[in-house]
């Protein structure tokens, strides 16, 4: 970023701060989820030897990987989107609909899921950016509005019963050398949905558009301060228009993943999933008042997450209650960890200031 | 609607009521009202019968809306000032009033999931309930307050974590109260036709307004929210006051919870007061309050609590399921938002200007 030159070359001393925010953010997450993981093979052992464990959780959190880093897209320009749950809720209907009633390809639901994404993101995005409405309320009465279209499709949920579809669901990608061997001694290939890969290319494509595109630092420049973005010439409208859309087109994309996970439809799918996404941005180290933010955080934010989820249940604490109460500790404790963070620096800022004036 | 019948009257007037916070409820309100005569007029017909207690009790679509609305009503309030203060909305106030329900009702049977007769007080459990959910409204307070993380993201946390408090408050059991008496705060008094939880309503709002008439806090919280730092130059403490209209929200919610746990006289912690922050929070926006802080009406939030159970209760007359309630809900609300912001009405306004010269000039000639 921006400020990574300017604060190396007035406070030379400290390691630390020679990281921007977005950096040091990152680094905690990736920290923690390293630790946690040591910890659960050294304590735990059981599963978590096996890569597949690993795999697993990649598995099944694949479409919240895309969608938090949708999100993070539209917290890094200072907006928020909490439709996406209801997006991925109705693609799912919606494709689940096509396949099985109206004799729809699974091409077809593709380009519908994509097609849905991108309508969201166009309404969503014109009235944010153009009408300066709050995105909260917009994207608010986005997610009514896709639940509420969930169930006009259909009511009841049912599981998808079309050839190609249940084909491509239950495709394994094999990883190799990273199987294991059973009780008999058989191996036992370890193995990724396609969805993972998906994930992993949006991860991949997003990071070196967000670093390195004049568009990408577009998105910091104006989730930092609209004002001084304005002045830079940059299109401020443009850009947060162009962050929803993405948002909107990642959701669609994460709801065809989501729905390729599970391959049913139904109203109640993916609830809560952009409260989810909203926590794995911040674990991830993108900041809500814009401009701090980083893809790869992201990822690592949703794999802690559900890794805490994954040791909360096998330390014997299964009870519904324990994960919501762990995941909203792991969230305090963030929060709060960034919070200090921020003010520190901005102690550290003020005084260097006032040095280098004196 | 209303704006493009603006020019039909006499100007002056009409650009100083469109203006004022109060038309957006005032006019959603009307707008369903006459959509409800012409679609069906028996909508606002109330008759007077006798519930199975041998109580009389009005019923009617009318009655519905402020009965169920109250609650809403009351979580407005708190909401409004919250938004005032700290520019952002607490999304945990579902959650929050499922942990308030379940302490009261924790107390009110003790160990015995269905005992015969209340443990304790409906008073004592009240208190109780009011002091855990102030408790709960000051966690989120500090965290906005003293950590300045932003409210949406800092109620988050309770908002994950509520619903499971709640249940494990009580073990995951269901506990069930089988005094009648507890029923009346949610339901009737026993000879009073008119549903008890609109009086309570009505008794949140005198109060609040007391408070915001005979107290500066309305002075200090809109101060607070228009600018901070300004207020702390002028003596404020910012930190406090962001604190208190949080743990005012608490107070909100409690009462809130006690009447939806006395229309049950049980819970379902992952049912109760489903997305009523949503709700709460569409009040506020609806009232035409800023959601980034300053100003506020409290009256025009209360109100547009109530008009959104009137847009409720009117989808379920015409058989919406409830489920897909929300998909008209929303496109109600991105209409009203829409035609309530600013952009767009400088361009509807604007427009009217190049009408009405036109307008003259024929009348000229």
């Amino acid at each position: 970023m921006g400020n990574h030159a300017m604060q190396s070359r007035t406070k030379p001393h400290g390691r630390l701060r020679n990281l921007s925010d977005t950096n040091l953010l990152t680094s905690i997450t990736v920290i923690v989820f390293i630790v946690m993981y040591l910890f659960a093979m050294i304590v735990l052992q059981k599963g978590f030897l096996k890569p597949q464990t690993l795999f697993n959780i990649l598995n099944a959190n694949a479409a919240l990987i895309i969608l938090s880093c949708g999100m993070s897209l539209v917290m890094i320009t200072g907006g928020i989107d909490i439709s996406v749950g209801g997006v991925t809720a109705l693609v799912s209907m919606s494709c689940a609909v096509l396949l099985d009633y109206h004799g729809g390809s699974v091409p077809g639901a593709m380009l519908l899921a994509i097609c849905i994404g991108l309508a969201f993101g166009l309404v969503q995005g014109y009235l944010i950016a153009y009408l300066e409405i709050q995105p909260f309320i917009v994207t608010l009465a986005g997610m009514f509005f896709a639940r509420g279209m969930t169930t006009i499709v259909n009511t009841a949920p049912f599981n998808v019963q079309h050839e190609g579809f249940v084909r491509l669901k239950d495709a394994r990608i094999i990883v190799p050398f990273l199987g294991s061997y059973n009780k008999r001694g058989d191996y036992i290939d370890a193995y990724v949905e396609i969805g993972v890969v998906v994930a992993l290319l949006i991860v991949a494509l997003l990071f070196f558009v967000l670093k390195w595109t004049k568009t990408g630092r577009n998105f910091y420049a104006v989730g930092g301060n609209r004002q001084s973005a304005l002045m830079l010439g940059i299109n401020v409208k443009r850009t947060v228009f162009l962050s929803h859309l993405i948002c909107g087109i990642l959701a669609g994309i994460g709801g065809f993943v989501y729905f390729m996970h599970v391959g049913s439809g139904s109203a109640s799918h993916a609830s809560g999933a952009e409260m989810n996404a909203i926590a794995s941005s911040i674990i991830g180290g993108t900041m809500l008042t814009g401009g701090v933010g980083n893809i790869i955080g992201t990822l690592f934010g949703v794999m802690s997450l559900a890794l805490i989820q994954n040791i909360v249940s096998s330390i014997g604490l299964d009870q519904a209650w324990w994960t919501g109460i762990t995941i909203a500790a792991m969230l305090c404790l963030f929060l709060v960890i960034q919070s200090i963070i921020i003010a520190r620096r901005k102690k550290a800022n003020l005084s260097a200031a006032a040095d280098s004036k004196g | 609607m209303t704006i493009k019948a603006a020019p039909a009257k006499s100007s002056s007037f009409l650009s100083g009521l469109l203006r004022h916070q109060m038309i957006i409820p005032i006019a959603a309100l009307l707008i369903l009202a006459l959509f409800n005569l012409i679609a069906d007029p028996s909508f606002f017909r109330i008759t007077l019968g006798y519930n199975s207690a041998g109580n009389p009790v009005l019923s009617g679509y009318p009655i519905t809306i402020i009965d169920y609305g109250s609650e809403l009503a009351i979580l407005a309030i708190g909401m409004t000032l919250v938004t005032a203060a700290s520019g952002g909305q607490d999304i945990s106030v579902g959650a929050a009033l499922a942990i308030s329900g379940s302490v009261m009702l924790r107390i009110l049977c003790g160990t015995n999931t269905s005992p015969a007769e209340l443990q304790a007080p409906v008073i004592v459990a009240f208190l109780i309930a009011c002091v855990v959910s102030m408790i709960f409204g000051a966690f989120n307070g500090s965290l906005v307050a003293f950590f300045r993380i932003q409210p949406m993201v800092a109620t988050l946390i309770l908002f994950t974590a509520g619903r499971s408090i709640a249940a494990w408050i009580n073990n995951n059991e269901l506990p069930i109260v089988n005094d009648v008496s507890f029923t009346y705060y949610g339901g009737y008094l026993p000879g009073i036709p008119v549903p008890t939880p609109f009086f309570i309503a009505i008794i949140c709002f005198i109060v609040t307004w007391a408070l915001l008439k005979f107290t500066n806090l309305g002075l200090y919280v809109q101060s607070v929210g228009i600018n901070e730092k300004t207020s702390r130059l002028n003596g404020l403490n910012p930190e406090l006051i962001k604190l208190l209209t949080y743990v005012l929200l608490g107070l909100c919610v409690a009462v809130a919870g006690f009447i939806k746990v006395s229309r049950l006289s049980t819970i379902n912690y992952s049912v109760i007061a489903k997305d009523i922050e949503m709700d709460a929070i569409l009040a506020v926006a609806l009232g035409g309050n800023a959601l980034s802080g300053g100003k506020f009406n409290m009256s025009a939030s209360v109100l547009g609590a109530y008009v959104i159970q009137f847009l409720t209760t009117t989808l379920y007359k015409f058989n919406v399921q409830s489920d897909a309630l929300s998909a008209y809900k929303a496109v109600v609300v991105i209409l009203l938002v829409v035609l309530s912001a600013p952009v767009v009405r400088e361009k509807l306004s604007a427009l009217l200007k190049k009408l009405r010269p036109a307008k003259q000039a024929q009348q000229s000639v």
